[in-house]
């Protein structure tokens, strides 16, 4: 078992978890989940959003479970390895608006970078763009950390703030698999939350078994391997450190693969899934959640999987993505397959500016 | 190894990624052809750094310190 446990740490063992997450995120779709979202921690987080009724935008409302199966996962993986370790204290508050600015530039272009690679890996050339905005968010967060950009430390904390998070996600579970409905009308009907879309993406969902047990998956594996879709390409530019990189284009290389034999890779840019054809605006908005996550240590499913071992300032980004995908569908600015909204590129705009703020702000790493 | 040397620690502990990384290859360059150590707190960290010792040449070692990890960089076959 610790043999198992250090391999997954090797190149080739993350070359193998990026193929077992990339068959895994096919095999979603093919069991229910929306085309190219098998896996979408931007997506997932935004119904999770819609599910509790922080926004109301009624075609992305679902509890998906694989969101609280990633942090669990991920939790019991440290736990085996003896890596649990709570911690917090590296400006909390700064992760929160990072992880809400991330996720208004992510539903901008709709997707995080784990489905930026998969709508590749399904034929969705607009992803390009996506990954190309990416790659400049990236790019602009290595300029500001060789600046000396830093967060500061954070430090170790009391058991009880690891168990917040993994408790948390286990509560959601449980109400994915109650379904309340806490709300009432004018006439004393019983309405939602908790909501579940009827129609549209958020009504599209493998059956809550599968979803669980792929993300227990996912997150044990991720948790072991340190696999993150921001420091792939973040390692090979300021280390030349091709790691991360090999795991995610096994990840890429995989889901392709299973796509093929599965029928399901249609290459093009018009008529893709939950996809718009807007070049620019896909570019724009993952450049903002590019730099936002690479100035907050890691992608979005890292976050996760750090929230799970015990990283509360994680758990605090991850909060702010639940708040930020409320603020993207109430503000009206995430777009929609007919393109971004009136109001999406002026919040890209203004998010970019925030984030330029924090990365000239935070210098406080001794050299 | 003598316990009694001079060598230039880095206290890289609980900064995020990239972080401890860029802290260690800093301290590297600044030492160049004499031992450096790293202190780290998480495992991921201390693999990051210790990764760092195959690419620039160096022999890495690490070991258990005050709940973390101190990681050793030496010249190869100092």
């Amino acid at each position: 078992m610790k043999k198992l446990l250090s391999f997954l740490g090797t190149r080739p063992g993350i070359i193998l978890v990026g193929a077992i997450i990339g068959v895994l995120a096919a095999l979603l779709v093919q069991f229910g989940n929306p085309v190219n979202m098998g896996i979408c921690v931007a997506c997932f987080v935004r119904d999770i959003a819609g599910g509790l009724g922080l926004h109301r935008a009624a075609v992305v409302q679902y509890l998906r479970p694989e969101i609280p199966a990633f942090i669990l996962g991920s939790f019991l993986a440290a736990l085996v390895a003896r890596e649990w370790k709570p911690r917090t204290g590296s400006a909390p508050l700064v992760r929160f608006v990072l992880g809400a600015l991330s996720m208004i530039g992510a539903l901008v272009f709709l997707g995080c970078p784990w489905r930026a690679w998969l709508r590749l890996a399904g034929g969705d050339w607009n992803a390009i763009f996506g990954l190309l905005g990416l790659f400049t968010g990236i790019f602009a967060g290595i300029v500001f950390l060789k600046r000396g950009y830093s967060l500061g430390r954070n430090y170790p904390a009391p058991r009880a703030l690891g168990l917040v998070v993994p408790l948390l996600s286990i509560g959601l579970l449980a109400l994915v698999i109650i379904g309340p409905l806490f709300g009432r009308n004018a006439e004393g009907l019983a309405v939602g939350p908790i909501f579940r879309s009827a129609t549209g993406p958020g009504s599209m969902a493998a059956p809550i078994v599968i979803s669980v047990i792929a993300g227990l998956i996912v997150g044990f594996l991720a948790q072991r391997s340190r696999f993150c879709t921001i420091g792939a390409v973040r390692d090979v530019v300021l280390f030349r450190d091709p790691h991360l990189l090999m795991g995610l284009l096994s990840l890429a290389l995989f889901a392709f693969l299973t796509n093929l034999v599965l029928g399901r890779f249609n290459p093009g840019f018009t008529g893709q899934p939950v996809a718009h054809t807007d070049g620019l605006w896909n570019f724009g908005g993952m450049v903002l959640a590019g730099l936002a996550f690479t100035l907050a240590g890691g992608c979005p499913g890292r976050q996760l999987f750090l929230s799970g071992e015990g990283d509360g300032d994680a758990g605090v980004f991850v909060m702010g993505m639940l708040v930020g995908a409320g603020f993207s569908h109430n503000f009206n600015l995430a777009s929609t397959a007919a393109g971004p909204s009136p109001y999406g590129p002026m919040a890209v705009l203004i998010g970019l500016g925030l984030v330029v703020l924090i990365g000239l702000g935070f210098r406080e790493r001794a050299a | 190894m003598s316990d009694k040397e001079e060598i230039t620690t880095v206290d890289a502990r609980g900064y995020a990624c990239p972080e401890p990384v860029m802290l260690a290859r800093s301290a590297l360059l600044r030492n160049k052809g004499k031992p450096v150590r790293v202190l780290v707190d998480t495992m991921t960290a201390r693999d990051n750094v210790s990764r760092l010792a195959v690419r620039e040449g160096l022999d890495s070692s690490s070991t258990e310190h005050d709940g973390g990890f101190a990681v050793t960089f030496r010249p190869k076959g100092a």
